[in-house]
């Protein structure tokens, strides 16, 4: 209905007063400055057009049938789900009662179980934070694993300044946690288990369904209760204060019931798609490791570091391709990354790493051309590269006595 | 429909607002002259580290992400340095510190290249804070290779060229 609209409106350009209505909106969508003709210069880079994207474990584009459910609550439909006065609040309640019923129906739990919040950073808090405040007369130990996101560490990390004790249970080399090992340490006083199931950077699948605990929605029976990370008006049954966003949770309700939809459709594709750029790298070039466990990984996710070369220096040569680097260089912090040393991965080889993420919206002419400027990028930092000299010159590098700075 | 209807938009707004377009000023996150040593890396290549008159320096360490391999090579007669050239396992800032480091040692001596300072390479460069390690190991690297070619003529001249040796120590 809006789209309609808009397209009569810019189709007959008048009334004229109609055109000022969206002008704003016509400015957005200028094409920055950093776009001419003849590429793209942004940060003293240029590229001769825009990089194809294989960053989805950063962020990935909106289906537009998501886009499609969202937009009649930005334009028209847009009450505060918490009016309780008029139509405007009772129908982006309703909507936000679906998107409610969406997502739990995804992951086989109830309605009531799921909370909005504003994502993963949050969540993690309120349930890390949450749960070991409201039960801190009983329970003072915390075990989660060395390569938990950011924001379940640092939670674990507050509670420790708090008096609680943490254990960081390491991973195996393939990135999963021991099981045998996780009951070790489980004592009586253990009040949270936090495992994720998905790595964000190395994509391996942890056995969730035999550790037996849900960690995204909170459960009803038997009843878990946390103490509110933010304190208002008491929205999302006082667990997460603050107004619902409608078009956000409706969109997530819809992603939601796509993805059960497709999930197996996707995850056979993503899985072609996956192997078509491992084995496209690896026919071409030798010394490629896949970081964390292949059997049970996330198919839209692979972590590969090409030894011998440094990956910084192979993601400003792949700047046609948008991918993240396994090591933390560009940070600023010069360290590679805390999940792959976790799982034992050499230092040096840790400085190579490379994380790909393919999604929905990936096509196998965008995996073939990501293979073709990987590898070509490779052999240029080979030839490049004094320590590919000197293994195949027979000198075994990790002998050699380097001057660490 | 809308992917139609934000085409439109996106046409009519090329054409409309080419003229007011917001000035960005973004921070820049390598030098262009960084770029311009990373696409064109200079000198890179071996010479053989056993012929007398070349000078090896290996510097940094694979588990820190840098490692520079950088040659001279002495014109016999002369003492100045004909040639140059490098490898290096590193950043893009690395990489172009050692291109850099080569490009300036050729048709110096070897005491003129001591005082070649990382100060210099990362000024040229425009490096940021956290990537001058990249111009001290230049400097490091130009320090090792003089030193190891004045070993090496030491050892084949014999007392002839010990003097030079303990200037470069110096």
């Amino acid at each position: 209905m809006a789209s309609k609209l808009l397209l009569q409106t810019l189709t007959r350009r008048q009334p004229t007063t109609i055109i000022r209505r969206f002008s704003t909106a016509a400015a957005v969508a200028t094409p920055p400055d950093y776009e001419d003709p003849s590429g793209i210069t942004m940060k003293g880079v240029k590229i001769s057009g825009r990089p194809l994207y294989l960053d989805m474990q950063a962020t990935s584009p909106v289906d537009p049938r998501v886009l499609d459910s969202m937009l009649p609550y930005y334009l028209s439909r847009y009450g505060n789900p918490h009016s309780r006065t008029h139509l405007y609040g009772w129908e982006s309640e309703n909507a936000v009662e679906t998107a409610r019923a969406q997502v739990a129906a995804l992951i086989g739990a109830s309605p009531k179980e799921i909370i909005f919040t504003s994502g993963a950073t949050e969540s993690n808090n309120i349930s890390v934070k949450g749960v070991m405040h409201f039960y801190k007369d009983k329970k003072r130990h915390v075990i989660t694993t060395q390569t938990e996101h950011k924001c379940v560490l640092d939670s674990c990390r507050h509670l420790q300044q708090e008096g609680f004790e943490v254990t960081y249970l390491p991973v195996e080399s393939d990135g999963l946690i021991d099981l045998d090992r996780l009951r070790k340490e489980i004592r009586p006083d253990t009040g949270l288990v936090s495992v994720m199931a998905v790595n964000n950077e190395i994509g391996v699948v942890q056995p969730m369904e035999e550790i037996g605990i849900g960690a995204l929605y909170m459960r009803r029976r038997p009843r878990i209760r946390v103490e509110p990370q933010m304190n208002g008006g008491g929205q999302e049954r006082g667990i997460r204060s603050g107004t619902v966003p409608t078009p956000l949770v409706v969109g997530m309700g819809a992603a939601c019931e796509l993805a059960m939809k497709e999930m197996e459709y996707d995850e056979r594709r993503i899985k072609s798609l996956q192997d078509r750029l491992l084995n496209g790298i690896r026919e071409k070039i030798d010394g490629v490791v896949v970081n964390g466990s292949m059997e049970r990984r996330y198919v839209g996710n692979l972590n590969l570091s090409f030894a011998y070369v440094e990956g910084e220096s192979l993601l400003m040569g792949l700047k046609e391709v948008a991918v993240s680097s396994g090591s933390a260089c560009t940070s600023a912090s010069l360290e590679p990354s805390y999940v792959l040393r976790a799982l034992g991965v050499d230092e040096d080889m840790a400085h190579t790493s490379i994380r790909f993420g393919i999604g929905r919206f990936t096509t196998e002419e965008e995996v073939d051309k990501a293979v073709e400027l990987t590898v070509k990028q490779v052999v240029k930092l080979r030839d490049m590269s004094p320590l590919y000299e000197m293994v195949k010159e027979g000198i075994d590098i990790k002998q050699i006595q380097w001057a660490q700075h | 429909m809308l992917r139609l209807a934000s085409k439109r938009l996106l046409g009519l707004a090329t054409g409309e607002a080419a003229s007011s377009r917001p000035v960005q000023i973004l921070p820049r996150l390598y030098h262009e002259n960084v770029i311009d040593h990373y696409n064109n890396p200079r000198n890179v290549g071996s010479f053989d580290k056993n012929d007398p008159n070349v000078g090896t320096g290996l510097v940094g360490a694979p588990a820190c992400g840098d490692v520079m391999k950088l040659q001279i090579k002495i014109d016999e007669k002369s003492g100045k340095i004909v040639d140059a050239c490098f490898k290096t396992f590193g950043c893009g800032s690395a990489i172009a510190s050692s291109s850099v480091a080569t490009e300036w040692v050729k048709g110096k001596s070897t005491e003129e290249v001591l005082t070649i300072k990382n100060t210099e390479i990362a000024k040229h460069l425009s490096l940021p804070p956290v990537k001058l390690h990249c111009s001290m190991l230049a400097e490091d690297a130009i320090k090792a290779a003089v030193k190891d070619v004045e070993a090496k003529r030491a050892k084949l001249n014999g007392s002839e060229a010990a003097p030079a040796e303990k200037a470069a120590d110096a």
